[in-house]
């Protein structure tokens, strides 16, 4: 492997006297890639730093945010859960539930369609696999409109099931269970032998059971990324969880922390920021606890911006 | 992983004629099935009967349909695969596909705010609201009595006869009334009479009561303010029907249909309650000819292309970079490098937005007041420099995941070909151009063109960072400069300002559909894609 593609960018190297010799043979193979490093840890960092920093800040306003970890107080985390107004724990919990209940129905429902293209032949399958192609490029975001005035409609026949409510809002994430999901896990799936299936199929095994005891079991690597991308995907998803849930107590983190901010901004800058962190953390953990496992799956696929 | 699927296909499926010896399923399965389909059909029924009594007679047909569609599916024997997929296929179809095709019907309509639903109910909405009280008229007793959860009116007439009524059902003769000391009718048998602190508490309910005196409603509703008199209102507004029109029973305007989904007069004046219309091409028209939306859109459209092409290239540009940077056999730290550039990518998106915004205020912000001494740099308020904010954040947003992707793609890479090359005399830079740019492309091309397309949509980050501000001066409608379609759709359905446009907006979203499909289509053909589906 190259260790100069980028030669030209350090002509400022000192190069002349003998003793010094060394540091610029380090420097071009190493250093300089140590100097990228540095420069952009900051920048990938100082907005993390900057928000924790806020966080702990004793006065929580926006203008005492200059100065990184003046001092280092709690408040606004006691703030953050003590006002009826913003509930901040009920949303947590809603965000959880949400997120949990969609990416395990995510799950499922693209495991059962993924296991049913890889393994069966059909007539309609390739038409299938290319209509999720295409669907998944139209956003559900799109029609927001149709979704709001679909599930006003079935609150007048069902309330609970209807706008206002997590189960709509669920429904419509698993709206978009299949698409991009079926994708990955039919890629994986297809990379299990199938003499498995005939080796147990010969032994009496229904396919129900080859595919709950034998195929779940060899894909777990793939479930867990789907799983891991849908419910980081339907926690922060703000558009339509905003048109859907209209009464606090429903919504869920991406809705409710968006009020802290706007007009009062520079206010309750604190709280916000201690809401952030709180909201970011468990996320952000989980990601580098299953980092190897996700890049893997991006390369399958998989986006965000 | 495709290349398995070339193989002849030997079908999975055990052909019709090797009936299977067994039962396919054990009992624990069987018991499963008949539990789980039990009660698919218990809640499909629920749902049946509340729209039987809702009286919504095409969802019923086409529910009853869907229920019927899916006990055919798991009762018969073969058909494996729609067992599979018809779960998953179901919410697609309903909050997928139907939302895409009720997108197109919205877009040409005038849905909206005043335009929400059938002329029947506006013109009762109309008659309704537009109530007045009939001057010197006598004042009836009431007492307000609940059944059940419908609260109703006692009403006591000025010549002591007692009648009940409820809104939209008129006054009828009550059997069994108990009369209080001054004559005044206080409770009905299987009524339960609201006690002061009741009538307190539901003010709001009692005000809304409109106990119509008649079948007719020209002869005036009962309305009470405080729960004891009541007194008789009229329709300012009286619909004739034999003509179509409201006229105005004080000033003798008449109002008529004007086939556009509302009442209006000659001189233009319109109620402000009217009912859902098709309107043909008018959203789409209005689009590109309002002058209010003609100049800004097109700003938006070139800025959304802007921002989605901007966002891929400075993404896959530094991700590309430190992917090479950060890809040398023996770096100490190199496992550290990684993990704090996934961080970005890690934390939430919608969040990155907020927290830069604070950021980047202009007057407290920690960039202005710490970083550049205290300067008045307007980093979300001026035009391009809120343009280049949006990409800054954005850029911080996507470059990890990018690096991620180049990381993968460059390790994939054959070593021999860059040897072959070393030996041939080609410089470094030669070899990145020549050989390892093209090869990566390769591999990464269908991932920047989703980018492409997941960046066209971002609404999060413009929405959270600058809310597509600063707006522009020359329209009245809350247009700005880093506004995308997406978030300029939203603002239209969605928006505080102006009143919400359900027609217009889906016409916009239906706009974005089309230019997504166009731009997927050709870059699938060039990319070849679609080959993988032709297993």
């Amino acid at each position: 492997m190259s260790n100069s593609t980028l030669t030209p960018a350090l002509k400022t190297v000192p190069t002349a006297p003998a003793p010094r010799r060394k540091f610029a043979v380090w420097f071009r193979d190493k250093g300089w890639r140590h100097l990228v490093g540095l420069v952009m840890g900051v920048f990938a960092l100082f907005p993390l730093a900057y928000v924790l920093s806020a966080a702990l800040s004793p006065t929580g306003t926006l203008v005492s945010a200059s100065g990184l970890f003046g001092t280092i107080e709690f408040d606004n985390f006691v703030n953050l859960f003590s006002d009826p107004q913003k509930p901040f724990a009920k949303w947590f919990v809603n965000t959880l539930v949400v997120g949990l209940i969609t990416s395990a129905g995510t799950v499922f429902l693209g495991a059962l369609a993924a296991y049913s293209f890889s393994r069966m032949r059909f007539t309609g399958r390739r038409f299938g696999l290319m209509s999720l192609m295409l669907l998944q490029m139209f956003p559900q975001m799109l029609g927001v409109v149709a979704i709001f005035l679909l599930l006003s409609g079935i609150s007048d026949v069902v309330p609970w099931l209807g706008l206002g409510s997590q189960t709509g809002l669920i429904m419509v994430y698993l709206g978009g269970a299949l698409g991009v999901n079926t994708y990955l896990m039919y890629g994986f799936f297809n990379t299990v032998p199938k003499s498995l299936d005939e080796a147990a199929r010969i032994d009496g095994a229904s396919h129900i059971q080859i595919f709950f005891t034998i195929i779940l079991r060899l894909v777990t690597p793939i479930l867990a990324i789907v799983g891991l991308l849908s419910f980081i995907t339907a926690t922060g998803e703000f558009l339509i969880a905003s048109i859907v849930l209209n009464d606090p107590d429903t919504q869920t983190l991406a809705v409710g922390l968006y009020s802290f901010v706007g007009d009062s901004q520079s206010r309750t800058w604190g709280v916000f920021s201690a809401g952030a962190v709180l909201a970011a953390l468990p996320v952000m953990v989980l990601f580098l606890f299953l980092q190897r496992f996700i890049s893997s799956g991006l390369v399958a696929g998989a986006v965000k911006g | 992983m495709v290349d398995q699927l070339d193989t002849p296909v030997r079908s999975d499926i055990p052909a019709p004629k090797t009936k299977p010896r067994r039962s396919p399923d054990s009992t624990a399965g069987l018991l499963a099935k008949i539990l789980l389909l039990g009660l698919t059909d218990a809640f499909a029924v629920y749902v049946l009967m509340a729209l039987f009594m809702n009286e919504k007679w095409t969802i019923l047909a086409v529910a009853t349909a869907v229920t019927v569609l899916i006990n055919w599916i798991y009762l018969r024997r073969g058909g494996l695969p729609a067992k599979y997929l018809a779960p998953g296929v179901l919410f697609l179809l309903v909050f997928q596909v139907f939302v895409v095709v009720y997108s197109g019907y919205i877009a040409f309509t005038n849905y909206g705010d005043g335009h929400n639903s059938t002329k029947d109910d506006a013109i009762s909405s109309i008659s309704m609201s537009a109530q007045k009280r009939i001057p010197d008229s006598p004042a009836y007793q009431v007492s307000v009595v609940e059944k059940g959860d419908v609260l109703s009116l006692l009403v006591t007439d000025p010549d002591g006869g007692v009648r009940i009524g409820t809104t939209g059902e008129p006054l009828a003769d009550v059997d069994g009334a108990e009369l209080g000391s001054t004559g005044k009718a206080v409770g009905a048998e299987g009524y339960r009479t609201l006690t002061f602190n009741e009538l307190l508490g539901a003010q709001q309910e009692i005000t809304a009561i409109q106990v119509p005196l008649g079948e007719d409603l020209d002869e005036g509703i009962l309305q009470t303010a405080d729960g004891s008199n009541a007194y008789v209102f009229k329709p300012v507004l009286v619909y004739d029907e034999a003509a179509d029109t409201f006229t105005d029973t004080e000033s003798g305007a008449v109002y008529t249909d004007g086939g556009e989904g509302s009442f209006i007069t000659a001189d233009g004046e319109r109620l402000a309650t009217g009912w859902k219309v098709g309107v043909g091409f008018e959203n789409f028209e209005r689009a590109f000819t309002d002058p209010d939306l003609r100049g800004p859109l097109v700003s938006v459209i070139l800025w959304t292309f802007a921002f989605a092409l901007g966002s891929v290239l400075l993404c896959f540009g530094l991700g590309l970079f430190l992917a090479l940077t950060f890809n040398h056999p023996n770096l100490r730290g190199k496992k550290i490098y990684r993990t704090v550039m996934i961080l970005p990518y890690a934390f939430p998106a919608f969040l990155a937005g907020l927290v830069w915004s604070g950021m980047l205020n202009q007057e407290f912000g920690f960039i202005n007041a710490s970083l550049f001494g205290g300067a008045d740099i307007p980093w979300l308020t001026d035009p391009w420099l809120a343009k280049f904010s949006v990409l800054l954040v954005n850029t911080w947003l996507g470059f990890p995941y990018m690096f991620l992707v180049c990381t993968g793609a460059l390790q994939s890479l054959p070593e021999d070909v860059n040897e072959a090359a070393r030996m041939d005399g080609a410089s470094a830079w030669r070899i990145f151009r020549s050989i390892k740019l093209p090869l990566l492309l390769v591999s990464t091309a269908p991932l920047l063109i989703s980018t492409f397309a997941f960046n066209f949509n971002n609404f999060n980050v413009i929405f959270m960072l600058t809310g597509g501000g600063p707006r522009f001066s020359d329209t009245n409608m809350d247009i700005g400069a880093t506004d995308l379609l997406i978030t300029l759709v939203y603002k239209v359905a969605f928006g505080q300002g102006s009143g919400r446009d359900y027609g217009l907006a889906s016409a916009l979203a239906v706009i974005i559909f089309i230019i997504v499909a166009v731009i997927s289509a050709v870059s699938f053909r060039q990319t070849k894609a679609l080959e993988e589906v032709n297993s």
